[in-house]
């Protein structure tokens, strides 16, 4: 954890979730699992936020909402896709007005599987997030390729 | 005479953990209008009955909503057994009760958590859900899942719990209780609770009936209506009686919730007590044909599902009409000559879950 030398603030956002994950992340910063202990803070604040938390796949009613929120977060920002729904869809990606996960819109680094995501599995995702945050601050930072075609 | 503006909520906005948006149209402070406008989060989940056959649609059911999934799943199968004429075994039924009512006490938690942190008492929105993890810590070890459980399905549920964890679980819940009680009289008692909910969001009885509150919201306004009385699942065998509040207020709301989670408490007792022995689920051949409404009463209200079937493995129809839709109307109203400062703690006091409303 000594790579830390922030403290990164998080801004979290519905996209079209069940609600599950986003209790889920309610929940990390609540004394069970508490993430403050990282320094990590939710604000509903853009403008205040390092990491993006989005839960839930895009449909056509809120994706200006999300490149909205995206672009007025500050660089270096990094986004973290919450449980199966904002990374592929799960399947509601068969629903009419699915887009798909969030990746189709904005570019996504950190992927957290699980419906509902585990706070435990959440707060990986938000550790990992962090490096990748410092990676970007030091412009070292490589986006993977996401290979075509394939379903998770 | 001031003039009038407009000012945006939501649809991303602090106090929401979920996207709803509201015109708020005010002359100085005083709010004289709220137009809300939904579908940031619909899903077009009644269409998957299309592609998903009677019994995976149990699953998506379930993902209407996290917060209140079992009983959305729940409504869903008890409507296709009532089609189909299926006998649901008795220890299924009381299974159900269970596990329904822990999802009514982690709710009702949490929505208490978060009227808090609305009226910036930060404190006791961290201890609610400290209180809360207990609960989904029995999720846990019951059905594998902390919010999404899977284990309903048509004809009964996918998973027994023994005896002797039962005896365990009402243990786990009287700490629990011992553990909400003093934050309980904190909402009851204290006094920037108090001043922050009291007189605020007034909802007449009439108001309520006529507009078509539901749940702790009509509780609140003095209506005594409670869709569990209906005798669904266990229901019928059990002892209770809906908790009522007189005083229309977000502070009579809030008085509900709390009642409501010592009596589902009590609710387990009862049902663990009376729990029969016996298989947990019944085999089911065919497919549904024919119409059914289902009503339940959900955490935040009565829940109505409609679905029919025409004898294929697909249903024709399947309808939700959820709680917070139905409280919509209601908050408008209440929202009517508020100070622009109480809108949050308003809006919330209704228990907005906006996955469920907009489906």
């Amino acid at each position: 954890m000594s790579f830390i030398t922030k403290s990164p603030w998080i801004v979290h956002y519905d996209g079209s979730s069940c609600n599950g994950c986003d209790i889920e992340v309610l929940a990390c910063l609540t004394p069970m699992y508490d993430v403050e202990r990282f320094g990590i803070i939710n604000t509903g604040n853009p403008k205040h936020a390092d990491i993006f938390l989005i839960t839930g796949y895009v449909n056509t009613q809120n994706v200006d909402v999300i490149k909205n929120i995206y672009r007025k977060m500050p660089d270096p920002k990094v986004v973290v896709a919450i449980g199966i729904c904002a990374s592929t869809g799960n399947f509601f990606r068969e629903c009419y007005n699915a887009l798909g996960g969030v990746d189709t819109i904005i570019p996504v680094d950190v992927y957290v599987p699980g419906c509902a995501a585990r706070p435990e599995a959440i707060i990986d995702g938000v550790v990992k997030a962090l490096g990748i945050l410092d990676q970007k601050k030091n412009k070292t930072y490589v986006a993977p390729v996401k290979p075509e075609g394939v379903i998770i | 005479m001031p003039k009038r503006t407009i000012i945006p909520f939501g649809p991303q906005h602090p106090v929401l953990p979920e996207p709803i948006h509201l015109d708020i149209a005010i002359r100085d402070e005083k709010v004289v209008e709220a137009i809300p406008s939904l579908g940031f989060i619909h899903r077009g989940l009644e269409l998957l009955v299309d592609k998903k056959d009677f019994n995976d649609m149990c699953f998506v059911a379930e993902r209407i909503c996290g917060i209140c999934s079992f009983i959305h799943g729940q409504g869903y199968c008890q409507g296709i057994e009532e089609i189909m004429n299926v006998q649901v075994p008795d220890r299924a039924k009381y299974l159900r009760t269970i596990w329904a009512e822990l999802s009514r006490i982690h709710s009702h938690i949490l929505w208490l958590g978060l009227a808090a942190d609305a009226a910036g008492f930060e404190s006791l929105f961290m201890h609610s859900w400290r209180v809360r993890e207990k609960v989904l810590d029995i999720f846990e070890e019951t059905t594998g899942g902390r919010v999404i459980f899977g284990v309903n399905k048509v004809g009964g549920v996918k998973r027994d719990i023994e005896n002797d964890v039962l005896k365990r679980i009402v243990g786990t819940l009287k700490d629990m209780e011992a553990e909400f009680k003093p934050l309980a009289n904190v909402f009851i008692d204290d006094y920037s609770i108090k001043h922050r909910f009291s007189n605020v969001g007034m909802l007449s009885k009439e108001d309520a009936y006529k507009l078509g509150a539901v749940g702790p919201v009509l509780r609140g306004s003095g209506v005594s209506i409670d869709a569990r009385k209906l005798g669904y699942a266990a229901y019928k065998e059990l002892n209770f009686e809906p908790i009522v509040e007189n005083s229309c207020d977000c502070y009579a709301r809030t008085i509900v919730r709390v009642r409501e989670v010592y009596q589902s408490v009590d609710l387990i007792k009862q049902a663990v007590d009376k729990i029969p022995d016996g298989p947990i689920d019944q085999k089911v051949t065919g497919s549904p044909n024919g119409e059914f409404f289902s009503r339940l009463e959900q955490p935040r209200g009565e829940v109505v599902y409609y679905m029919r079937g025409n004898g294929t493995k697909n249903l024709d129809r399947y309808r939700v009409r959820t709680p917070t839709f139905s409280n919509i109307a209601p908050l408008v109203k209440m929202l009517e000559g508020c100070e622009l400062a109480d809108v949050p703690v308003i809006i919330l006091t209704i228990d907005p879950c906006i996955s469920c409303t907009e489906r």
